[in-house]
């Protein structure tokens, strides 16, 4: 049993993009805030808190799940992949990122942390979806100002079932 | 927002989780995917003094066949029981109810049994559940007892369990027929139904369940080929139909008179 009281400072020790940390936490931390302030890795995005929106999808060993949805308590011991793992050392984009920059599927790119993470889980579980299921995991998510149909794009052809800017053909 | 202070509290088994129940009761809250319990305390809903938190007892992480019934632990996710490979031949309904929970995202999270014992009215799951007739297990310092799900859920929010007690497990019927169908009406995929509906053939009769019509899921068996239509008017003028800010209850009447029949015509149409 592990017990921490509403006041005390607890502390919390996670595999962070494949890096150990660990920082101090009280019981109602959500994961959001202690990814952000506390770890420091601002990618992550904050907007609705009642997991609505989607934007704070993070990977907690490797499933997509809502960090405000979830208590920082809760990911102890455990591994946190963010939208800040995805691209190389270099800056090169991964191919997911990649397919967004290439259709379009982004404008403020508030939202993209988190679709980029829902997809990421997604993709290695489904490695050739269909439009449909994409729409299907997008429905999990809200963008205000493209639209999905760039992310939808981006997500077929980083799944490699459509090719860039050909107008939808093959 | 963020949510009121609380004290958190991780058991590592069941006794130790009832005993804290024992200590804490109306306090208490139980987090399991905490998908419902999360969004209720970040919009301070609930301000409960204790969090328990049981999503690591491994004894309420299975998912089990005993005695012709489909037994799903209390810390199985959503997600987890959907790629479960006996869904589509024992427990057809859910195969085709699952999609239809929350996103792909909050399933990876949510539990099944936490959305049964959260008994929101137009919830997929506890509408399957009623509809298959299944059982809610409880377990509390003194017991064990079993309840059917008509006895356990009573009303929008509200359920049977004692303060003390922890559901453990849900137990669906294995299904002997694949005749199955579900819809649902949202503002968007995986947003709360305005009306969800469930239908079981099963040989001369078909079994409708309706969910957020009123408090709790409704159920009703119908012969086959009797015209259903006068008897879908009868039980939607008698299940009323709430109010909310996403429809009236004339709307949620109407939507059970034109698309409870479709659900049942699906469900017949399917290979036995």
């Amino acid at each position: 049993m592990r017990r921490v009281t509403r006041d005390q400072l607890a502390k919390v020790s996670v595999k962070l993009n494949g890096r150990a940390v660990s920082a101090e936490a009280e019981p109602r931390m959500l994961l959001s805030d202690f990814i952000r302030q506390a770890l420091g890795a601002t990618g992550t995005h904050v907007g609705c808190e009642h997991g609505v929106c989607g934007c704070c999808t993070v990977l907690l060993d490797g499933v997509a799940v809502r960090s405000c949805l979830t208590l920082a308590m809760q990911a102890d011991g455990r591994a946190i992949t963010t939208v800040e793992s995805l691209a190389g050392e270099d800056g090169a984009l991964n191919a997911l990122q990649q397919a967004f920059r290439n259709n379009h599927a982004l404008q403020c790119g508030f939202c993209t942390p988190g679709i980029l993470m829902s997809f990421t889980d997604f993709l290695r579980r489904n490695p050739k979806p269909s439009e449909e299921q994409v729409v299907d995991v997008l429905s999990g998510h809200i963008c205000r100002c493209t639209g999905y149909a760039g992310i939808v794009s981006a997500v077929l052809e980083a799944a490699g079932t459509r090719d860039s800017n050909t107008g939808g053909k093959p | 927002m963020k949510p009121h202070p609380f004290d958190y509290v991780r058991a590592d088994s069941v006794d130790e989780a009832t005993e804290l129940l024992a200590q804490h009761g109306d306090d208490a809250r139980v987090l399991a995917g905490g998908q419902s319990l999360l969004a209720m305390l970040n919009l301070r809903l609930l301000e409960p003094a204790v969090l328990i938190d049981i999503a690591s007892i491994s004894e309420l992480s299975e998912i089990r066949e005993v005695g012709g019934k489909v037994e799903v632990g209390a810390a199985v996710t959503q997600n987890r029981l959907l790629a479960w490979p006996g869904l589509k031949a024992k427990l057809p309904l859910l195969a085709v109810a699952l999609p239809f929970v929350g996103h792909f995202q909050t399933r990876n999270k949510g539990t099944v049994c936490g959305s049964v014992a959260h008994a929101d009215p137009s919830s997929e799951i506890p509408l399957s559940l009623a509809t298959l007739q299944g059982e809610v297990v409880l377990r509390s310092r003194s017991g064990t007892r079993v309840l059917p799900v008509s006895e356990f859920q009573r009303g929008m929010l509200m359920t049977a369990r004692k303060p003390d007690e922890l559901v453990t497990a849900i137990r669906f019927p294995v299904q002997t027929s694949g005749r199955v169908a579900f819809r649902e009406v949202a503002r968007r995929h995986g947003d709360f139904a305005i009306i969800a509906i469930a239908a079981v053939a099963n040989g001369n009769t078909i079994r409708l369940g309706v969910g957020g019509m009123a408090g709790r899921p409704a159920t009703r068996e119908f012969a086959v080929g009797a015209d259903l239509r006068d008897a879908i008017n009868a039980l939607a003028w008698e299940l009323e139909g709430y109010e909310d800010m996403h429809a009236s209850s004339r709307m949620r009447r109407d939507i059970l008179r034109r698309v409870g029949p479709v659900v049942i015509e699906e469900a017949l149409q399917c290979a036995e």
